[in-house]
């Protein structure tokens, strides 16, 4: 047996070409007599298209341009629904929205040529608020401007609130929050009638772009190939939104016979994709004098933006987890997600979760206020406990102790004698210091029944040279997933983990092992990977090349022998229901997740009354995730996921004017930098969980839902300032700092 | 998008010295020189992250200061000594910035590590022992997603030691 690669902080299997800049990103990549593309975007909100000028002085002729009447397929980015067009046709529903590709191969010739189209547009009135859009001001989306809402009952809510001795209501907002990773969009892609659609990208799920483009094209799924190149982050952002850039290059290649280059510039791709959705929650909290929750009623709403997208899923998981952690016998959340005149929001790192956590863990500090509690003893009183119900009646079977994650985040970062300290240096000083900490679940997976029906495939093949390739559609944009799928096929073969190979994502190669993304790919896919490398295995002992007791030296022999006489050394795994996970879609009860992750989180800050400004001075995250599968990969996923939770917590504020974001530069959209982050002192507490690889569970969201309250938390404990949205920019503090003073002068 | 108008200028010839070795380029005056020495020279390692000189992806030292070649004119790199992340290791020898960058997860998508690497190398030629606090005003300009800088810091400071020890 080798050293086992699991539990070990393997380098990074992509690291040496990605520090010596060798690391192939789709920019980098160039085709023979390739053409760069453009996309001409309405710059209103809401109209019906009258025309389209193509002005003076230009050589249209050598231009290719595209428009909705050149699709061969079907106009839509199809994806849960097909309302989405992939070019606007004759109404424009929200700023931005691509109505004419362009291309040719002088670079700069394509940009003068995209400012000389003039969009004749008819203005119509636009919804920009999810007050305007649930009255049906106008109605811009179907019957009744609503994608999605659900409802989750548990007891009796209203006998629970007539009964309890407090009651406490608050009202909580989140912004929109761009995902900002540092490679912005692009595609190449080649396509004619013989050889059908090809496109390289930068993308999180291969086989969402494979469906959006056969359906536009109205091609035979085997007419298209779609490969991931090394994608600069993702963040969700580059979950459904790659779709479109690769329909609009591909249309482009199609038309002109000539491979076409699409990339954004930065301008282009903050205004034009897809954002955090937005969000307001309601809570009403009943509560009885020693601090037990008796009721939850929630209210969540998320604005969609103008087409559906992902905003049922992102609903989804923002409704189970609105509740949190906490046991309680009578829940009741309603939500919807509606639309606007806003570009469509969409996956953002935490789904939904850091919208109605955020908004959850912000109302407890209100609650145990008012209840006369300290914060971590009223969360003490309610942690959902083994055996007890989370809100949607899922029954906590994991050996999770809420209680004592919390004091170990406590402990680590000096909570309570902070907490005092604080309090007692504060008064004098313009500069007020706090600590506050969130406690929170998030599941990894797709919701309920969501992986029964992805049925994912992954393959693991063995060539004669005893070397592993691992086929999967999971992408690697950072997090890992080349490292740990060698990590989990090395352990399950016994074999080192330089002998595996991780395949470039190409749906011409790999199976559909589903979209990267929902904190999926360590817990659900790797077990895949680990099962189908075991059914290698399984192939070589039942055929007598291999026994049980034989070293990981006598493995390559064994390929070589069963290739030559088999041929191909392949084994696939398919997902399977499990039969202890029982989801009822049309109640929305029952196992939602088949595994959480729990955290705690910590926060200290100072906020300069002076200024407004607040800085994150410390941050411990303390969180039990499965068994760790490479601890320095996994505290990264922390550390970059809690900075990120800083940035929608206090930087990151998108400005809308009509429905179009004009902060859409780095230079005024402000994203944590080196002098930004505290450090930030990372804790695994480690519960196998069974049905995960080596007993590992997701881990990539779990940071954005903690920080944002942590820290609004803290800035409370601070200056007695109760914040109720986030991002909480100086000049937002500042304005809640002036109007508090004048309260105690007069 | 480069935005620079149709009616152009000539191109001209530029003279360097890249990665130790001349090099030439010919482009308009004002062209951005990410462009020419990614499409001229294919250093494609330089990366473009938003084109305006506030993510540092496409940091290269130019005559030992680490600039945004997204705001160099082509006609300014005229007699320079240009280093990129091409530059930095000496043939399959890595530098200890990017040995640690690996050993100590520096790196996730590694957009912003070429530039990230060319701050670092940048800094601990002008400061051999560095703080962190040095290190964190060192990096300011380059923007990280992935990492939350934290393991950035680990690698910068674990390759001060690695090459104290060697020297």
């Amino acid at each position: 047996m080798t050293n086992p690669s699991i539990g070990r902080s393997i380098p990074r299997k992509e690291g040496r070409e990605k520090v010596t800049g060798r690391a192939r990103y789709v920019d980098d990549m160039t085709l023979p007599g390739m053409l760069f593309g453009a996309t001409v975007r309405s710059p209103i909100a809401r109209g019906r298209l009258r025309g389209i000028r193509f002005g003076e002085g230009l050589p249209w002729n050598e231009l290719t341009t595209v428009t909705a009447k050149d699709i061969p397929g079907k106009n839509s980015i199809v994806l849960l629904e097909d309302d989405q067009p992939c070019l606007a046709a004759e109404l424009v529903n929200h700023a931005e929205e691509a109505v004419v590709l362009l291309a040719h191969r002088d670079k700069y010739l394509i940009e003068e040529a995209r400012r000389a189209v003039q969009l004749e547009i008819e203005r119509l009135p636009a919804i920009f608020s999810i007050d305007d859009s649930l009255a049906c001001k106008e109605i811009i989306w179907r019957a009744d401007n609503v994608f999605k809402s659900l409802r989750v009952d548990k007891g009796d809510v209203d006998a629970a609130l007539a009964e309890a001795e407090f009651v406490v209501e608050g009202e909580y907002e989140t912004g929109a929050q761009e995902q900002l990773y540092i490679e912005p969009q692009g595609m190449i892609a080649e396509a004619n009638g013989r050889d059908g659609v090809t496109v390289w990208g930068s993308l999180q799920c291969p086989y969402y772009v494979h469906k959006a483009l056969a359906a536009l094209f109205a091609l035979p799924a085997e007419k298209i190939r779609v490969v991931q190149m090394e994608t600069g982050g993702g963040f969700g952002g580059k979950e459904e939104y790659p779709s479109m850039i690769a329909a609009h290059a591909a249309l482009l290649a199609w038309k002109s016979g000539r491979p076409v280059k699409m990339i954004y510039d930065r301008a282009e791709d903050m205004a034009a994709t897809t954002k955090r959705h937005p969000s307001r929650t309601r809570h009403r909290t009943g509560v009885t004098r020693d601090g037990k929750i008796v009721a939850m009623d929630i209210d969540f709403t998320l604005d969609g933006g103008a087409y559906m997208t992902l905003s049922p899923v992102v609903l989804s998981r923002g409704t189970i987890h609105a509740a949190g952690p906490y046991d309680c016998a009578n829940v009741r959340i309603r939500s919807r997600a509606v639309a606007t005149n806003f570009p469509p929001h969409g996956a953002f790192r935490g789904f939904g979760a850091p919208q109605s956590v955020f908004a959850l863990e912000r109302h407890l500090d209100q609650v145990a206020k008012v209840v006369g509690l300290a914060p971590d003893e009223l969360r003490r009183r309610n942690f959902v406990r083994e055996g007890q119900t989370l809100a949607v009646g899922q029954v906590v079977h994991e050996k999770i102790d809420m209680n004592e994650l919390m004091e170990r985040a406590f402990e680590l970062s000096g909570y309570r004698a902070k907490r005092e300290r604080l309090a007692r240096e504060n008064p004098g000083s313009t500069i007020k210091r706090g600590i506050g900490f969130a406690s929170f679940l998030h599941g990894a997976g797709f919701t309920g029944s969501g992986e029964d029906y992805l049925a994912s495939v992954a393959e693991v093949e063995a060539t004669s040279e005893g070397k592993i390739r691992v086929c999967a559609a999971s992408t690697e944009m950072g997090q890992g997933t080349n490292t740990i799928f060698s990590q989990i096929a090395a352990d399950a073969l016994g074999l080192e983990c330089s002998s595996v190979e991780v395949v470039q994502p190409d749906t011409a190669h790999v199976p559909n092992s589903g979209p990267t993304v929902a904190s999926r790919t360590c817990m659900i896919v790797g077990k895949l990977v680990e099962s189908a490398a075991l059914g290698v295995k399984q192939s070589l002992l039942q055929n007598g090349f291999l026994r049980e007791e034989d070293g990981h030296d006598a493995f390559a022999g064994a390929c070589r022998l069963y290739i030559e006489k088999f041929g191909p050394l392949r084994a696939s795994s398919r997902y399977s229901p499990s039969p202890e996970i029982h989801w009822d879609d049309a109640h929305y009860r029952g196992d939602a997740y088949g595994a959480y992750g729990w955290g705690v989180y910590v926060a200290e800050v100072s906020v300069d009354t002076l200024t407004g400004e607040t800085r994150v001075e410390d941050f411990v995250a303390a969180q039990e995730v499965g068994r760790v599968i490479n601890p320095v990969l996994a505290a990264g996923q922390i550390e970059g996921g809690v900075a990120q939770g800083v940035g929608f917590a206090l930087y990151e504020n998108v400005v809308w004017r009509d429905g179009r974001m004009i902060n859409n530069q780095m230079t005024n959209y402000i994203m944590p930098t080196s002098m930004d982050v505290p450090p930030i002192r990372v804790y695994f507490e480690e519960l196998p969980y069974a049905r995960g690889p080596a007993g590992a569970k997701g881990i990539g969201e779990l940071p954005l839902d903690g920080t944002a309250p942590a820290i609004i938390n803290a800035v409370e404990n601070a200056t007695g300032i109760v914040v109720r949205r986030v991002p909480l920019t100086p000049e937002i503090l500042l304005d809640a700092l002036d109007a508090a003073r004048e309260k105690v002068h007069a | 998008m480069p935005r620079a108008k149709r009616s152009m200028p000539e191109k001209v010839s530029v003279q360097c010295r890249v990665n130790g070795h001349d090099a030439t380029l010919l482009d308009f005056p004002m062209a951005r020189l990410l462009d020419a020495l990614r499409e001229q020279l294919s250093l494609t390692g330089i990366k473009e992250g938003c084109g305006e000189g506030e993510c540092g992806a496409c940091s290269i030292e130019m005559d030992g200061r680490l600039v945004n070649s997204c705001l160099v004119p082509v006609a300014q790199a005229e007699g320079a000594t240009i280093r990129t992340i091409e530059g930095v290791a000496d043939g399959e020898q890595l530098h200890e910035v990017q040995q640690a960058i690996i050993t100590h997860g520096g790196a996730q998508c590694g957009i912003c590590t070429p530039g990230m690497i060319l701050a670092a190398v940048n800094l601990l030629e002008h400061n051999g022992r560095p703080t962190e606090a040095e290190v964190r005003v060192a990096l300011a300009g380059n923007l990280c997603r992935c990492t939350g800088y934290t393991k950035i810091f680990e690698s910068v400071l674990a390759a001060v030691t690695v090459a104290e020890a060697r020297d």
